[in-house]
């Protein structure tokens, strides 16, 4: 254990300049370390990046047995624990690669999608009261929230299989909406047995609730367009009404993040895995332990996606109710969903050479490039969406996946990422109103509580507009629109 | 930017994403205790909370560090599902590996309002426990 206590101070290991993107963390840093960390950046960022412990994750997933090419960071990196937060590292299944709990994070396939509307933002702008008030109310958030959307425990397990299908299938959607959600909203080989009674239950009656801390709905007007022709695909155009909706698997996905986490720590002898953080546990993808928690997780994601869908619903209708119109004019089609917490096994080409990886994505998203198999017919020619929220006083963008980002296995941001902690933020904010100051800027935000408006307030966060000028610069994704917040839900 | 908390149990140190606290005890128990304290003083208002209801927990681990954690996400497990604030704890027993120790607490109900933050699970990330001159310190990460 090479791990000397914790707290933020300046991180001083050695960052060599690449190019203008992106830093290298030379193998040599650290002893154990199997591959060189990558992280992308900007000079000014890299400031920010070496003031926590962000770094030194980096390099301790360079430990994970069978990691190729890099342990990477993308530009919204910060503090986490075991993997850093903006993490995606690969390992080579078919040489001992191994999968980590602490790579996919407790909220398993935590992820945001997209809805756009026929709206415009002066058709907003009157009814936004109302219409904040009406999703306040209408969806159930906060600590421990339950919702409404009460299921069996038979029908739990089949739930754990088919995601968001059973929920369309039970009324709460539309088909079409599944087409546009990675992997249909369901991804194969989940494993209900692998849950334990403890995650079913921790699960029961949350399907359909916020939760709290980052997650939210935000109601937003498009302000600027990058690529006018993938913008006509999607559907999109300055002023639109867009709602992105960030939630993840709740109760569920935690518990089995927690009990596997726990028993993968017995792994590290079992399989003579040397990490130099407990929370990086891990065991070989071809093992007993390591198939039964992709079983689970895969569950916990598929629940997420039932999670967003049912949200979903609950937002479309809070709509038609304030705007008395039906589904039909109001036009709130799904553009797409993604997952940013998530262990994906995928095919990627590394020195030349087809691999079998396990491509563990924490706190960053998939962005396959245009023409990949995977994506819905009307997307193959654009590229994967992406959909990247920012903090609720300034921007989010939607982005598309590109074939550059073949250097991070098909992966990009996932968000503004944290600059302040929480304690900070709220003492940075004390005695201020923040909705009350992002009401000056036309923005109504509603939290069941005050400190998690303190603690997401924006300056807490980096500027979205520039860890998208990253991405965008070092080529991994593109820009296509950004959106501003109009009204926002907080958990 | 430290914040203390109620003489000294626990207090707070910045972490970018989650909360991280150092949490003190005399001996090895208390440690525990005040562990459990400091998660449940993060997640809801303690002050003036009572606490008619106790629970007996009977629990085991390979280590010292991997026995914390699972003491607070077995108090977790039991809040989210029984919906129990807990407030007081009592470590009767503690050996290597095994912690026998009751929790007490109220109903959620109509103290809903005390509910702050919502703590995921308790991280091994950095976790170990130290011998300080009066005691025991730890660090542990919250993931919220």
């Amino acid at each position: 254990m090479t791990y000397k206590g914790i707290g933020m101070s300046m991180w001083q290991g050695e960052l060599e300049r690449i190019d203008a993107f992106r830093w290298r963390i030379p193998k040599g840093y650290k002893a154990g370390m199997r591959v060189d960390g990558v992280i992308y950046a900007d000079e000014e960022m890299v400031k920010d990046i070496r003031s926590d412990r962000a770094p030194e994750q980096v390099a301790n997933v360079a430990f994970l047995p069978g990691i190729v090419k890099h342990s990477l960071a993308m530009p919204d990196i910060h503090w986490g624990y075991g993997f850093p937060i903006g993490g995606v590292a690969a390992t080579d299944i078919d040489s001992g690669g191994v999968v980590s709990p602490g790579g996919v994070g407790f909220d398993i396939n935590c992820g945001v999608r997209l809805i756009k509307t026929n709206l415009k933002e002066g058709d907003v702008r009157p009814k936004l009261k109302d219409l904040v008030y009406a999703l306040y109310n209408d969806i159930p958030a906060g600590v421990g929230s339950k919702g409404d959307i009460r299921i069996s425990g038979a029908e739990e397990r089949k739930l754990l299989v088919d995601g968001a299908r059973w929920v369309v299938d039970h009324g709460y959607g539309r088909q079409e909406d599944l087409e546009y959600t990675e992997d249909h909203g369901a991804i194969k080989g989940a494993d209900p047995d692998a849950v334990s009674a403890r995650a079913y239950e921790r699960g029961k009656n949350q399907s359909g609730t916020l939760g709290s801390g980052n997650h939210f709905i935000e109601v937003q007007a498009i302000d600027e367009i990058y690529e006018k022709e993938t913008a006509d695909i999607f559907g999109l155009e300055a002023g639109q009404v867009t709602i992105m909706i960030h939630s993840g698997s709740r109760g569920l996905g935690y518990q089995i993040c927690d009990e596997y986490s726990k028993d993968m720590i017995q792994c590290l002898s079992k399989y003579g895995i040397n990490v130099p953080d407990r929370q990086l546990a891990s065991a070989p993808v071809n093992s007993p332990e390591g198939k039964a928690y992709l079983g689970a997780m895969k569950c916990a994601a598929n629940y997420a996606w039932a999670n967003r869908q049912c949200l979903m619903h609950l937002t479309r209708s809070a709509f038609e109710k304030v705007f008395n119109m039906g589904p039909k004019d109001l036009g709130m089609d799904l553009v797409y969903d993604v997952a940013h917490n998530i262990a994906k096994v995928e095919r990627h080409t590394v020195d030349g050479k087809e691999k079998t990886l396990c491509v563990h994505r924490k706190g960053a998203t998939r962005a396959f490039p245009p023409g990949h198999p995977e994506l819905p017919a009307r997307y193959r020619k654009t590229g994967q969406p992406v959909i990247i929220p920012g903090d609720m006083g300034r921007n989010s963008y939607l982005l598309t996946g590109t074939e550059g980002a073949k250097e991070t296995f098909y992966s990009t941001c996932h968000g503004a990422g944290r600059l302040m902690s929480r304690s900070a933020a709220i003492s940075a904010c004390r005695g201020r109103s923040i909705s009350r100051e992002l009401e000056t800027k036309g923005i109504m935000v509603m939290s069941s509580s005050r400190d998690t408006l303190a603690e997401e307030a924006p300056e807490a966060y980096k500027d979205v507009n520039e860890v998208v000028g990253v991405v965008d610069g070092a080529g991994i994704s593109k820009r296509v629109c950004r959106m501003r917040p109009l009204g926002v839900i907080k958990g | 930017m430290v914040k203390s908390n109620h003489m000294e149990r626990y207090e707070q140190f910045p972490h970018t994403a989650d909360i991280g606290v150092r949490v003190y005890g005399k001996d090895m128990k208390e440690l525990f205790e005040n562990a459990a304290f400091a998660m449940f003083d993060i997640i809801a208002d303690l002050q003036g909370i009572d606490a008619p209801i106790t629970k007996n927990f009977t629990l085991d681990a390979p280590d010292h560090e991997q026995l914390l954690v699972v003491w607070l996400d077995e108090l977790l497990y039991n809040f989210y599902t029984k919906s129990i604030i807990f407030s007081r704890f009592e470590v009767k027993e503690l050996t290597d590996g095994c912690i026998k120790a009751t929790a007490s607490g109220r109903p959620v109900g109509e103290n809903r309002n005390r509910l702050k933050t919502e703590i995921k699970a308790a991280t091994y990330h950095g976790l170990k426990i130290e011998k300080t001159d009066s005691g025991y310190k730890v660090e542990i990460v919250f993931d919220i």
